[in-house]
């Protein structure tokens, strides 16, 4: 049944697919995460803080991010944000900042609505009491949330991080609107030069699996490894 | 036999005079305190004045009175729900009230010119709950806010960490996690962690109601020294037996009502209420 296809052309492009296509995707996505935690927590903070203004700026944003496709917000930054540059600099030309950066805002900012949402979680899983001992030793917010808050919620959430994590390395892969060559993109390009799409688009399933698959086990594992005695 | 070192106990501190450990506790001997600041003479410690809070339409405190000087201590009692952790948690603002005045050691605590984490920082507090932060070692809970709110060196902080800890007989957990020590120990070194503050006053929000009936005396035991040692205190619990020991005041909570406001030989020995000798009749019977 195999023997129309011609599988030799996974091993020829390896280092390309590799080389060059993953290291964009696992970039894109450590980045994007770890900037997307960072902001998610900000909101997650706004939106917990009993400012009226902040609470609302933070509700609308995350709701908003939530309900458009990740697709459109692509486009739509692509397109928007050497405007937005130009507005905000004074620049009489949109300021061109490249696929790629305009690529890990989109993601960063897609991201913190839903990383949002965990922290929120976490933060509101730790006792008033905690916050309440903080404050009573003379801990300002600040100083209860980054030691006291925070390292608690961020402990109890890491799970959900990473998992949240695993599905954003999966959606890296829409920067293919952008012509951008992430490991599915090398992938495709190598499958149409080569006319091997079942051989390439195969592989690219098995190794997103592997990936995927692998990377669950071990936040499974790591989940019992973190857990704080109580 | 050449004369080897006798196994023992290490020398302790001099012992400040008026400092007694009780025979039972098992406690090192020396002050859980330093020489007590603040407090002008004349000026209460705590001033509680005529405070009310409402939660909605419920009013929790009404037409709240009273003050403490420095070295007094205060129990404060009454039936569950007649607000006297509310009470308590006012003093260091950890709940705000809509009516009233309270002064520590002359700041306002309700006025928005106060500096609040300043002001916490020197009022001590014990919760039902312990709540130590159980992502942090016992070293790492008695030194984070000395660190980073008094901004005393990490070496320091530690010194005076372990010294407290070791003072509440728990030497040997100071690399453990709160979870890994009993609901006694936990609050013991609750304890340490506010006065590892130097606080001027300490709060006890009910400190030995959510222990086991086997631990409540290893936690009194601390406070009992405590308070003969000099520090103010205001002390919500229920354990008569610690009021009768070391308190000067005892003040008896209704309805969010002081209801009462008695030395401790008046309150326990007539008590001129109807409410007060209901609770304590309930209360004494066991």
């Amino acid at each position: 049944m195999f023997s129309n296809f011609d599988f030799s052309v996974i091993g020829s492009s390896l280092p390309y697919l590799f080389g060059q296509g993953m290291v964009f995707t696992v970039t894109l996505t450590a980045l994007a995460a770890g900037m997307g935690v960072v902001l998610g927590t900000l909101l997650a903070m706004m939106r917990l803080s009993g400012v009226p203004g902040l609470k609302h700026i933070a509700k609308v944003y995350v709701e908003l991010m939530r309900s458009l496709p990740l697709v459109l917000v692509i486009f739509w930054f692509y397109f928007l944000v050497p405007y937005i540059g130009a507005w905000v600099t004074r620049a009489p030309n949109p300021i061109q900042v490249g696929a790629f950066s305009s690529a890990l805002i989109t993601f960063t900012l897609f991201e913190a609505a839903y990383f949002s949402e965990i922290m929120r979680a976490g933060i509101q899983s730790i006792s008033k009491g905690q916050t309440g001992a903080a404050n009573a030793l003379g801990m300002t917010y600040w100083q209860t949330m980054a030691n006291v808050i925070l390292p608690q919620a961020f402990r109890n959430m890491l799970p959900l991080l990473l998992t949240q994590t695993i599905v954003l390395f999966q959606d890296t892969s829409l920067v293919y609107v952008l012509s951008l060559t992430d490991f599915l993109g090398a992938a495709s390009k190598v499958a149409q030069r080569d006319g091997r799409l079942v051989e390439m688009y195969l592989f690219a399933a098995v190794v997103y699996f592997a990936v995927c698959f692998t990377a669950s086990f071990l936040v499974r594992r790591l989940q019992r490894r973190v857990a704080i005695i109580r | 036999m050449t004369s080897s070192p006798m196994p023992g106990p290490t020398v302790a501190e001099p012992v400040a005079p008026g400092a007694r450990a009780p025979a039972d506790s098992g406690l090192q001997s020396g002050r859980l305190i330093a020489p007590q600041a603040g407090g002008a003479p004349g000026v209460p410690m705590i001033a509680i004045d005529n405070v009310n809070k409402w939660y909605g339409d419920f009013q929790v405190l009404t037409n709240c009175s009273t003050a403490i000087v420095k070295g007094e201590v205060v129990v404060v009692c009454g039936p569950s729900g007649s607000g006297k952790s509310t009470l308590i948690k006012c003093v260091n603002a950890l709940e705000p009230f809509q009516k009233g005045q309270i002064t520590v050691d002359g700041t306002k605590v309700m006025d928005k010119a106060t500096n609040l984490p300043k002001l916490r920082s020197r009022v001590g507090m014990v919760f039902q709950h312990f709540e130590l932060f159980p992502h942090l070692s016992i070293t790492e809970n008695l030194t984070l806010a000395q660190r980073k709110v008094l901004r005393r060196p990490a070496e320091e902080a530690k010194k005076r960490g372990l010294d407290l800890l070791a003072r509440v007989g728990l030497s040997a957990h100071a690399s453990k996690y709160p979870g890994q020590l009993s609901g006694g120990q936990q609050q013991r070194v609750a304890i340490a962690r506010a006065l590892a503050m130097d606080p001027i006053v300490m709060l006890f929000d009910e400190p030995t109601s959510a222990l086991d009936p086997e631990m409540v005396g290893e936690v009194l035991d601390v406070m009992v020294e405590l308070a003969r040692d000099g520090m103010t205190m205001m002390v919500v619990t229920h354990e008569m037996g610690f009021a009768r020991k070391v308190a000067d005041r005892v003040i008896f909570m209704d309805r969010g009502e002081i209801v009462e406001d008695a030395t401790k030989d008046d309150f326990f020995g007539k008590p001129r209420s109807e409410r007060a000798q209901q609770f304590l009749s309930k209360i004494l019977q066991h």
